[in-house]
C-alpha cells in the first residue's frame, strides 16, 4: 500500500485509499488471464480430440498443462479465444470450466523463480499450481500461476516490482 | 360382511374438522378414535378383522384356497397376529395369473368400481371395490389429507390423471369428504394448470413430485413467482422421491410438501400418510397389517430392520389381499409419534426389492447411491454401478458422469471430491465403493434412461 501511495504522489489519505483501490480493481481485471480447464477420461485419443476441436475452430493454444491420475486428467489451456474455445469444446461433449490465472514474467537467471515464490510466501499468497508458458517475453520466461486469491497475488507481485503480464498480451503472444 | 367405520362417518365431517382444529390447531386428526387407538386395542381389532378376512378369502377366492391347502393350513390356525407369518405371500404374479377377476371375493354385482395398474410386462392387474370399500377408501384419503393440512377452506388442485389409476379418484373423494373444493383438472397441459392455479387460487396441489418440479420449472420460465400464488400444501405420491427433492419443492413452490403412500393392489392412495411432523407415513393399521421381510429369504425381520414391505388388507370386501409383497423397501418405526397417532410409521421407500444388490453380503439399493450423489451434486446424477467379483471378493464401482458443478481445475480439489464421495457412500451403504469420474454422456442410455447396474459376477 505504501509503495503505491508514494508512486502516485497523492497527499490526502482518504482520497489515497480510494484511488489506490480503484487502481487495483482496474489492475486486477486487465492483469488476470483466463484459463479453461477440461475433464478428460484417461483413455487414448481424448487429448487429440481436444486439440483437434480447437484446431477446427481456428483457436491457437498458448500454454498447456495436464494433471492426471490413473482414471482421469485435468487439462488446462490458455488460448487466444477463450469463450469460443469453451463453446466449441462443450459442443463436443466435454466438461469445461473457466478460471482466472496470473501470468508472471520470471527473470532468466539462477533462482529467478525462487525469488518470486519467496515474495508470494511473504505476502501470504497460496499457489495452487503453476506451469510454464511456451513463449518467452523479452528474454524472460513466463510462468502461469493459479492462486487462491489472484487479486492479492497481483498486488503483492506488483508492489515488489515483479512484472505481471496483461491478459490481452498473453493471448496474443 | 360389512366393516363399519366407527366414529367418523356418522357425524358431519367439516364440522368435525373444525372442532378438532379448535381443540388443537396443529393436530389435524380426522378420525381420532381410530387413529389414536391404544396399541392393545388396535391389535385386538387387527386380529379380529384378519380372521374374518381369511375366512372370506378361503371361502371365495380359489387362489387362496389352493395356497392354504397346499401348505396344509387351516384358517383356524391363525390365533394371533404372530401367526400371520405362517401364511403364504401374494405376489404380482398371482394377480397376473388370476387376471382379470380371479382374485375378487364378491360377485360382480357387488362391485361398484374397477381400477387397474399397468404392469411393466404383460397384463395389467385389475382391482375392484364394493360400495363399502369406496366408503372406507374415502375415509382413509380424508385421514391423510387432513394430516397433511387440508381443511374445508382449501381449493384442491388434482393434477393426477383421472382414469384407471387410483391416484386421482382416491384424493378426489377424500378432499370432498373433508369439505374442500376440488378442481379435477387431471394431468397434462402445464400452462393451463398454472393459469388455473393463479385464477382459481388453488391452495393444495395433488400430483407426482416430479410433476411439481415441472410446474416450478415452467413458472420460472414464465416469470411467475410461485410464492405469490395461493398454494400452501402439496400432497405428492405415485413415485419414490427423496428428502432433498422435498426440500427443493418446498423452497421453489413455497409450500409444505407431504408424502403419502398407496398402491392399487392394496387400495390406492390412503394406505399411509404423513402427519405434520414429517417423520414417516402412518400406516392406517386398523385397515392394513404391515410386515417387513428379507426380500431374499421371505423371513419376517426384527422390528426396525430395513426390508421389503408386505401388506395385508383386513377390511376390504371386493379385493382382499393377504401378505402382498409390495417390492418397496422401507423401515417401520413403532415409536409413538408426537402427533398423538398410534399407528406405525413407514419411512420413505428406499427403492424396489427387484433392484437390490447384495454386495459382500450387504443389501445395497441404487436409490441410496442416487441420494448421496443428489446431495453432493445438487441435481439429478448420471451414474452407473459396476459390480464385479475379484476372486471371492465383490467390488462395487460407482461411475459418475462429471459436470461443471463437480469439476475443478485443481487436482487437489478434484481428488478431495472423489474421497468425500467414497466416504459418504461407505457410511450410507455400509460397504466400500470406488468412485470413478467419467466424461459426460459416456454412460450408455436406452431410450433416454441409463442402465443403472452392470453386474458382471455371474457372467
Ligand atoms: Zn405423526
Amino acid at each position: 500500500m505504501a509503495t503505491n501511495t508514494l508512486k502516485m504522489g497523492i497527499a490526502t489519505p482518504s482520497v489515497n485509499v480510494l484511488i489506490t483501490s480503484f487502481y487495483h480493481s482496474i489492475l486486477g481485471e486487465t492483469m488476470k488471464v483466463e484459463q479453461i480447464s477440461i475433464f478428460i477420461e484417461n483413455k487414448s485419443g481424448r487429448l487429440a480430440e481436444v486439440t483437434q476441436a480447437l484446431g477446427d475452430s481456428g483457436i491457437n493454444i498458448r500454454a498447456l498443462s495436464l494433471a492426471d491420475t490413473s482414471d482421469f486428467g485435468i487439462l488446462r489451456l490458455i488460448v487466444d479465444k477463450t469463450d469460443q474455445a469453451k463453446q466449441s469444446l462443450k459442443e463436443r461433449g466435454f466438461t469445461v470450466n473457466k478460471t482466472e490465472v496470473v501470468a508472471v514474467e520470471v527473470p532468466d537467471c539462477p533462482a529467478g523463480l525462487a525469488g518470486i515464490l519467496k515474495v508470494l510466501d511473504a505476502g501470504n499468497v497460496n499457489v495452487e499450481y503453476m506451469y510454464a508458458f511456451v513463449e518467452r517475453c523479452g528474454g524472460n520466461a513466463v510462468i502461469i500461476f493459479r492462486f487462491d486469491d489472484p487479486e492479492a497475488a497481483i498486488k503483492v507481485l506488483t508492489e515488489n516490482n515483479i512484472h505481471v503480464l496483461e491478459g490481452e498480451r498473453v493471448y496474443g503472444m | 360382511m360389512c366393516w363399519k367405520e366407527s366414529g367418523s362417518t356418522a357425524c358431519n365431517p367439516s364440522l368435525k374438522t373444525i372442532m378438532i382444529q379448535n381443540e388443537n390447531k396443529t393436530t389435524n386428526i380426522w378420525d381420532r378414535d381410530n387413529e389414536c387407538m391404544s396399541r392393545d386395542g388396535l391389535e385386538t381389532l387387527q386380529l379380529e378383522r384378519l380372521q374374518q378376512t381369511l375366512k372370506r378369502v378361503n371361502e371365495h377366492v380359489p387362489c387362496y384356497q389352493n395356497k392354504f391347502s397346499a401348505l396344509g393350513l387351516s384358517v383356524a390356525d391363525v390365533q394371533s397376529l404372530e401367526d400371520l407369518r405362517k401364511l403364504p405371500f401374494t405376489t404380482k404374479e398371482d394377480l397376473r395369473l388370476n387376471y382379470p377377476y380371479g382374485m375378487f371375493a364378491v360377485p360382480m354385482r357387488d362391485v361398484v368400481r374397477i381400477h387397474s395398474s399397468s404392469g411393466t410386462t404383460g397384463k395389467p392387474t385389475v382391482v375392484g371395490y364394493t360400495r363399502n370399500d369406496l366408503k372406507i377408501w374415502t375415509q382413509l384419503a380424508a385421514r391423510f389429507m387432513t394430516a397433511a393440512g387440508v381443511t374445508p377452506d382449501d381449493i384442491v388442485h388434482i393434477a393426477f390423471g383421472y382414469g384407471l389409476f387410483t391416484g386421482a379418484f382416491g384424493l378426489h373423494y377424500g378432499a370432498e369428504e373433508i369439505g374442500a373444493s376440488v378442481i379435477p383438472i387431471s394431468s397434462g397441459n402445464t400452462d393451463k394448470q398454472i393459469m388455473i392455479m393463479q385464477d382459481y387460487q388453488s391452495s393444495a396441489l395433488v400430483c407426482t413430485p416430479s410433476y411439481a418440479m415441472t410446474l416450478a420449472d415452467r413458472m420460472e420460465k414464465q416469470g411467475i413467482d410461485p410464492h405469490r400464488l395461493s398454494l400452501k400444501v402439496g400432497l405428492f405420491g405415485g413415485e419414490p422421491w427423496s428428502e432433498e427433492m422435498r426440500r427443493e419443492i418446498e423452497q421453489r413452490l413455497g409450500i409444505i410438501a407431504t408424502d403419502n403412500y398407496g398402491l392399487s393392489e392394496v387400495m390406492g392412495p390412503g394406505v399411509a400418510g404423513e402427519c405434520q411432523h414429517q417423520c414417516g407415513m402412518h400406516i392406517f393399521e386398523d385397515h392394513f397389517i404391515a410386515e417387513i421381510i428379507d426380500p431374499e429369504t421371505g423371513e419376517v425381520l426384527p422390528r426396525g430392520s430395513i426390508g421389503e414391505l408386505v401388506l395385508t388388507s383386513i377390511t376390504k370386501e371386493a379385493f382382499p389381499i393377504i401378505r402382498y409383497r409390495t417390492r418397496d423397501i422401507t423401515r417401520l418405526d413403532y415409536e409413538p409419534c408426537a402427533c398423538g397417532r398410534t399407528h406405525v410409521r413407514m419411512m420413505k421407500t428406499m427403492g424396489r426389492s427387484d433392484d437390490m444388490l447384495i454386495i459382500k453380503g450387504v443389501n445395497v439399493f441404487p436409490t441410496q447411491i442416487e441420494e448421496v450423489l443428489f446431495q453432493v451434486e445438487g441435481c439429478e446424477p448420471h451414474y452407473q454401478l459396476v459390480v464385479e467379483r475379484d476372486g471371492t471378493m465383490d467390488t462395487l464401482e460407482v461411475q459418475v458422469e462429471v459436470n461443471e458443478r463437480i469439476f475443478f481445475d485443481e487436482m487437489k480439489k478434484q481428488r478431495a471430491f472423489v474421497n468425500m464421495l467414497e466416504k459418504r457412500l461407505l457410511s450410507i451403504l455400509g460397504v466400500g465403493a470406488r468412485v470413478k469420474l467419467v466424461e459426460p454422456s459416456s454412460i450408455t442410455r436406452h431410450e433416454g434412461k441409463a442402465k443403472r447396474v452392470i453386474d458382471k459376477r455371474n457372467s
